[in-house]
């Protein structure tokens, strides 16, 4: 027995550092793989999120060499100028009535897609025409519906023609109605996709719950409250705040079609931070901006990524 | 032996997924090589001029300049003039600009603070470049930062078939008769108006070509030995002209989102008789207006007056990075677009006027407008104060704010223009 341990090779200790290597490789094999994702997401984005921050908090950058620590002046103007307070509350009912007409029309024409009344052709044809103006690029959109409210357009022409209005209306260029145009127009090219995801929900949900719903005796308006709506709940909260976190970042379509005007009546947060870069050149109180937007954005993910995690 | 060949694999996918991410990561940071090993240097010049112009024609130019210039080669970036100027401001701010960068004049200011283009004035002294056969110069403090290449002017399009329809038998040519050919073009009816104004605020260049336009024509200015000077008769009776033309109903509604493109769009479908627009869009009009008999006047100017018209101009522009490593070359080029030949050529091709003095476009194949337009432009001087001024996009666009309050009767001429004249202040030391 001693002779045949004396002959073998050395037993634990020239093992270990192989070991260890190995394990320390396999460990490090999954790093390797995300390595470029990582750093992807450093360069594109931990990288200019740190270097917006740290310009917030500083003057004379970017535009200047002699950028000074400023501390929170920047936000103090950003958050005490009248333009800022007008592009929140903008943004607030833009983003507010956008997502609630998403989700209803949304849900609408969902429930018609997947009700029972209605053929296969004739489902198919709606299908295709519901799911239109998610095909448009947002520069399309705005072009489209430019020309559709111009003040000699064909809405104008329309209602002219049925009588409901004697002169045409001045759509887009109106401080009164702009908003509410923008918002209709984004309501308009948004809401197929509420309708797809919910219309994927509610062909998930089991026949047999309605089936059993009728048993006890319920009527169609409390299957939809008792049965749908409970069953598309975590859909219809995923889509909302994702549709309000989207929604708030929305620049193209405001841009293209009334720039923030007339007189302010659609400006947003993402517009005035825009003009402060872009137009100003403050981009000191522009990154400011973009902080806050960052931050009120946050808090919509944070219920976004707990309502995911509770599912 | 497999476990071992399995943990080799893993290690070499990894080690393979790692270099691609330093890869992708250095690739952000690398300098190009623009110096090649036969010491050909490689400029490059960002612009928004080539999709401007016919398809290829300012390739051919460039390789006319490669041709006399062996050791230069240029690389073109072109793109749109909005992503041209965003793309700009950014490499500004990073100092990461091309060598050659195509230039507006109400960018100058910025860009020539922030250290971003070079002084030109040196470089053409460097180069004994004779600079009295430029049209112009974009100077800062006594330097020059730009270069107009290629101008176009703004002058009055009016639609003579409207006009005639509406009676007037003379293109307007002062404040009263435009007024006057404006309400009676409007009153044929129709959904027709006089006038368009553009006073969108996404890109207020209404405020230059289609409201100041009106006091330059007149020898008036918005300035006073470089100060703003906004609260002048001459500037408050442009602004009361431009809201009485407001409140006789003459100009197309919409105008305070409306677009430069709308306004031309109004014209071309004869949705409106006059508007002060580039000359670049007679083609624009023609292409899609084949029958639309329209001529072109000098903007109107005040009754009285004789002096000689300023007619307002945009550019374009060329200038020079500072952070270049190759300017004398980089000159080079802007030397050969400013020879009276390659001028000459591009002006033709781009239907604007010679930024060389002694450079002759050839209209033989264009519009008889272009060269009714080269009269109108020698006739008067051309004009445009926002070059040269800073942040000059946001002058604009204050003015035009606080216009559109007075259009809307939610502000007095007096309050705006005290209100414009603060704003203006506050940028303008």
């Amino acid at each position: 027995m001693t002779s045949l341990t004396v002959e073998k090779p050395p037993p634990a200790e020239p093992e270990a550092p192989t070991r260890t290597t190995k394990n320390l490789a396999r460990r490090l094999v999954p790093f390797g793989y995300l390595s470029p994702t990582v750093v992807l997401i450093v360069v594109l984005m931990v990288v200019p999120i740190i270097m917006v921050i740290s310009y917030s908090f500083r003057d004379n950058v970017i535009v200047q060499e002699n950028s000074v620590f400023a501390g929170f002046a920047n936000y103090t103007e950003v958050l005490t100028d009248p333009d800022f307070t007008a592009a929140l509350k903008n943004t607030f009912i833009f983003i507010t009535v956008s997502m609630v007409a998403h989700l209803l029309l949304g849900l609408a024409f969902a429930m018609m897609l997947n009700s029972g009344l209605l053929s296969g052709v004739t489902k198919a044809i709606f299908r295709v025409v519901y799911v239109l103006p998610w095909l448009f690029t947002i520069a399309v959109i705005a072009v489209i519906w430019r020309l559709l409210l111009d003040p000699a357009g064909v809405v104008n022409y329309v209602l002219q023609t049925l009588g409901i209005v004697q002169d045409g209306v001045n759509w887009l260029g109106d401080p009164g109605s702009a908003l509410w145009v923008v918002t209709f127009v984004n309501i308009w090219s948004g809401y197929p996709f509420f309708m797809i995801s919910l219309l994927a929900g509610l062909q998930g949900i089991p026949g047999e719950l309605y089936e059993a719903a009728s048993v006890d005796g319920a009527n169609p308006w409390q299957k939809f409250w008792n049965v749908t709506i409970p069953q598309l709940r975590p859909v219809i909260i995923s889509m909302a705040v994702l549709d309000l976190i989207w929604t708030s970042q929305q620049f193209a379509l405001i841009w293209m079609m009334t720039g923030g005007g007339p007189l302010n009546s659609t400006e947003m947060l993402s517009t005035f931070t825009y003009k402060l870069a872009f137009s100003e050149y403050e981009f000191a109180t522009a990154s400011a901006s973009a902080v806050i937007v960052l931050l009120l954005t946050m808090i919509l993910a944070f219920f976004y990524v707990r309502q995911q995690r509770e599912r | 032996m497999a476990i071992r060949k399995a943990s080799r694999t893993r290690l070499i996918g990894a080690l393979t997924a790692a270099t691609v991410a330093l890869a992708l990561g250095a690739c952000g940071g690398g300098d190009s090589d623009d110096v090649a090993s036969d010491g050909t240097v490689t400029l490059e010049f960002a612009q928004w001029w080539a999709p401007e112009l016919p398809d290829g024609s300012f390739d051919k130019i460039i390789n006319e300049f490669q041709t006399a210039n062996p050791n230069i080669k240029v690389k073109l970036l072109s793109g749109p003039y909005a992503s041209t100027k965003q793309q700009l401001v950014t490499g500004a701010a990073s100092k990461t600009l091309p060598d050659v960068v195509g230039l507006d004049g109400a960018w100058v200011n910025d860009f020539a603070k922030q250290g971003a283009i070079a002084d030109l004035t040196k470089l053409m002294d460097e180069a004994g470049y004779d600079s009295s056969q430029l049209a112009s110069q974009i100077q800062l403090e006594g330097k020059t930062y730009m270069i107009p290449v290629v101008n176009f002017v703004y002058p009055l399009f009016v639609n003579q078939d409207l006009l005639t329809k509406a009676g007037v038998d003379k293109v307007p040519s002062t404040r009263t008769e435009f007024a006057d050919a404006a309400k009676k073009i409007t009153a044929t009816g129709g959904n027709v108006k006089g006038w368009a104004l553009p006073l969108d605020t996404a890109v207020p260049n209404g405020i230059q070509n289609d409201v100041m336009s009106w006091l330059w024509a007149s020898g008036g200015s918005m300035l006073a030995d470089g100060k703003p000077a906004l609260t002048t008769p001459q500037v408050k009776s442009v602004v009361e002209y431009v809201k009485s033309l407001n409140d006789a109903g003459v100009i197309a509604e919409g105008s305070l989102t409306m677009k430069e493109q709308d306004k031309v769009e109004k014209f071309t479908t004869g949705q409106v008789g006059m508007m002060i627009d580039s000359l670049a869009h007679i083609n624009l009009v023609k292409e899609n207006a084949p029958n639309l008999k329209f001529a072109i006047a000098p903007v109107p100017a005040e009754d009285g007056f004789t002096g000689k018209r300023g007619i307002p101009y945009a550019s374009w522009g060329i200038g020079v990075a500072d952070s270049s490593k190759h300017k004398a070359e980089a000159f080079k080029l802007v030397q050969f677009l400013m020879d009276a030949k390659a001028n000459a050529e591009l002006a033709t091709l781009a239907n604007g006027f010679p930024g060389n003095k002694t450079a002759k476009p050839d209209f033989s194949k264009s519009d008889p407008l272009f060269e009714e337009a080269f009269k109108i432009y020698q006739e008067g001087f051309p004009a445009n104060e926002f070059v040269g001024l800073p942040k000059s996009e946001d002058l604009m666009r204050s003015f035009d704010e606080q216009l559109q309050l007075v259009l809307t009767g939610k502000s007095s001429v007096d309050d705006a223009l005290a209100k414009s004249q603060d704003a203006w202040s506050s940028v303008i030391e």
